[in-house]
């Protein structure tokens, strides 16, 4: 785990030392003379070699430091604290509506195995995970806004809206807790499409696994004795069949937000979304590499930190594990 | 001895070529009518294949024909799916965008393949330190999100479709070398391979003769569910501007190029877009398919992403 922190570190870092285009002339401006240039580099210390540079950013990625972004100017960790509640916000709803969506259709495809439903069920599952996300972010542009004008283009709130005061950083949440109701509508419809656009991957995923399980446990002998028993199907159905349906599905939400954070990147991108999936990519086009490895870092930490949740809770949820 | 155990493999007769093609014939027709999407899989990647090998004779006009009196132009008789800003025909530039994701993929996944497999068999066979080694680099890579990674290495390398295919390969091959090594680890314990062993078999021979056969099957699984997410990586990461760059007709460079006419032009990010997804869905089918027919053990394990 340690290992693994330590050489995301290594990773990210000389990738982004390695990025073509100088940053002490970036960060200069265009019009600096060659004096200047070097002057800057200097100050940040760019003409240190790449070991006393990476020993400089190990040190002070100890003291929670990051460095300063050359393309906002100011702090990579305000940046990173200023659009990661954005792109919670997003991936979180993104997450719950595919989640929830994959459970209904997973069960009913599970429950009329080998029919029409189940055929329909698997091939939305497939299809979700075919459809590229920046395609479908495009096509929800067009037909919801460009045809329909249902919802809006792009960003959090429109234009003119004062933001709720900040208490989370989630508009919707902050919003309702102090009681602004029409920023709440706006920021709503402002997520719809994104969320979409991202909740597809999720819910193809989701269904292949919720719906094998399904099947496994219906096959199982304590739901025909539950059955036997009497019990409606209902509560068959909670108590017995998702109830151990579930596990599969908590283990693959390491991949779901492998799925989420490539999702990000270009949903974000498409939907000038004030995220960070839109910060990084900027930063990259940029070669803005304390922003780019900042991100990056953040990134990579939330995975393997996920990962080690995912496999914690699984040994909760399985005693069969935590006695063997 | 060794000689002997050596004659007795190799000494299989040869199948008579056409026999072999009957029963090739005969295993797609036993897979097309196991399930209706298996069809619908095989369908759709043979047609996406015979676009992508004929692709530049099927398309009816020059892709990168410049035509100013015809600049997006609706989709009608001349021009199937419309024309683009600088009056190119969109359906010529989607047929003959075909092979480049098709190239794109098959390139990612031989580099990452090969490398990955020969890194989990000698991680599976060697043990000890280099096993450790080799497993550590391969938990390194594995704790990246792919896609993100490979952003950061196309970038890292500057823009083009051969740096996203080397960024790609890059962040493909751990999957496959810690799925090759887990099968190497359960192999080498079983009897046949003991037997090998004792009738004087060397390692490059057990590994050759013995377990590259023994780890085909999970293999051709895990690659055919990955075509579709090679695709899918590839026109995503051109679509960021990484990737394929203009004129290319590839479709996720083309799709970009669309974007800033959403307004204007409807048609044309719609039907790259529909090739695209197409095409991978056709992929996913038939990975799907295959995963449920060679191995119903491996029901429940993840399609799509690599495990």
């Amino acid at each position: 785990m340690v290992f693994v922190l330590w050489g995301v570190t290594f990773v990210t870092f000389f990738l982004s030392r390695v990025v073509p285009g100088d940053p002490a002339r970036l960060l200069a401006g265009p019009q600096a003379s060659p004096k200047e240039v070097a002057h800057i580099g200097h100050l940040y210390g760019l003409d240190q070699p790449l070991v006393v540079q990476y020993g400089r950013y190990m040190r002070d990625l100890a003291h929670g430091n990051l460095g300063y972004s050359f393309l906002t100017r100011r702090p990579v960790r305000t940046d990173i604290a200023t659009f990661l509640p954005a792109t919670i916000e997003l991936a979180g709803y993104a997450l719950l509506l595919g989640f929830v969506l994959a459970l209904i259709t997973a069960t009913a495809a599970a429950y009329r195995r080998g029919t029409r439903t189940d055929v329909a069920g698997r091939l939305t599952a497939i299809a979700g995970l075919s459809i590229p996300a920046f395609w479908l972010a495009l096509l929800l542009q067009l037909v919801f806004h460009t045809q329909l004008h249902w919802f809006p283009l792009g960003g959090r709130l429109d234009p003119g809206a004062t933001p709720p005061p900040h208490i989370t950083g989630l508009l919707t949440v902050d919003s309702l807790l102090t009681g602004h109701i029409g920023d709440f509508t706006d920021a709503v419809s402002h997520l719809v499409l994104p969320v979409i656009a991202l909740a597809a991957g999720v819910y193809g995923l989701m269904v292949r696994i919720v719906r094998t399980s399904v099947i496994d446990s219906l096959g199982e002998e304590y739901v025909r004795t539950a059955e036997a028993k009497g019990l409606s199907r209902w509560r068959v159905l909670r108590r017995h069949v998702l109830r151990n349906a579930m596990l599969p599905a908590v283990t693959v939400l390491g991949l779901e937000f492998g799925l989420l954070a490539a999702g990000v990147f270009v949903v974000e991108s498409i939907f000038q979304w004030p995220g960070l999936g839109n910060y990084a990519f900027q930063a990259i086009q940029a070669s803005d590499y304390n922003a780019t490895l900042g991100a990056t870092l953040v990134i990579a930490i939330l995975y393997v930190v996920i990962n080690l949740i995912v496999d914690i809770a699984y040994l909760y949820l399985d005693p069969r594990i935590r006695y063997a | 001895m060794i000689d002997q155990a050596a004659a007795v493999g190799r000494g299989r007769p040869a199948r008579p070529a056409k026999g072999r093609l009957r029963r090739a014939a005969q295993t797609v027709e036993a897979f097309i009518s196991e399930s209706r999407l298996n069809a619908l899989g095989v369908a759709i990647v043979a047609l996406v294949l015979l676009v992508a090998l004929f692709g530049p004779l099927i398309a009816p006009q020059n892709p990168n024909q410049i035509n100013l009196i015809a600049i997006l132009q609706h989709p009608s008789v001349h021009h199937w799916f419309g024309t683009d800003d600088v009056g190119r025909d969109l359906f010529s530039r989607v047929i003959v965008g075909c092979r480049i994701s098709i190239e794109a993929a098959i390139i990612i996944l031989s580099l990452s393949v090969t490398f990955g497999t020969a890194l989990g068999i000698l991680s599976g066979l060697a043990g000890g330190l280099a096993d450790e080694c080799i497993m550590r680099v391969t938990d390194l890579f594995l704790a990246f999100p792919g896609f993100i990674l490979a952003a950061a290495i196309a970038a890292t390398l500057g823009p083009s479709l051969s740096h996203t295919v080397l960024a790609l390969a890059v962040v493909f091959w751990p999957w496959y070398t810690r799925l090759i090594r887990g099968q190497v680890l359960s192999l080498r314990e079983r009897e046949f391979i003991l037997a090998s062993r004792l009738a004087g078999g060397g390692t490059m021979w057990i590994a050759s003769r013995h377990l590259i056969r023994n780890v085909m099957p999970i293999l051709t699984v895990q690659l055919s569910l990955d075509v579709g997410y090679a695709i899918l990586a590839t026109s995503s990461l051109s679509f960021l501007g990484l990737g394929a760059q203009p004129p290319s007709p590839e479709w996720g460079a083309i799709i970009t190029a669309g974007s800033s006419y959403i307004q204007t032009a409807w048609w044309w990010i719609t039907f790259p877009g529909i090739a695209l997804a197409v095409t991978i869905l056709g992929f996913n089918l038939l990975g799907d398919g295959l995963r449920d027919w060679i191995d119903p053990r491996l029901r429940g394990s993840l399609g799509g992403v690599p495990e």
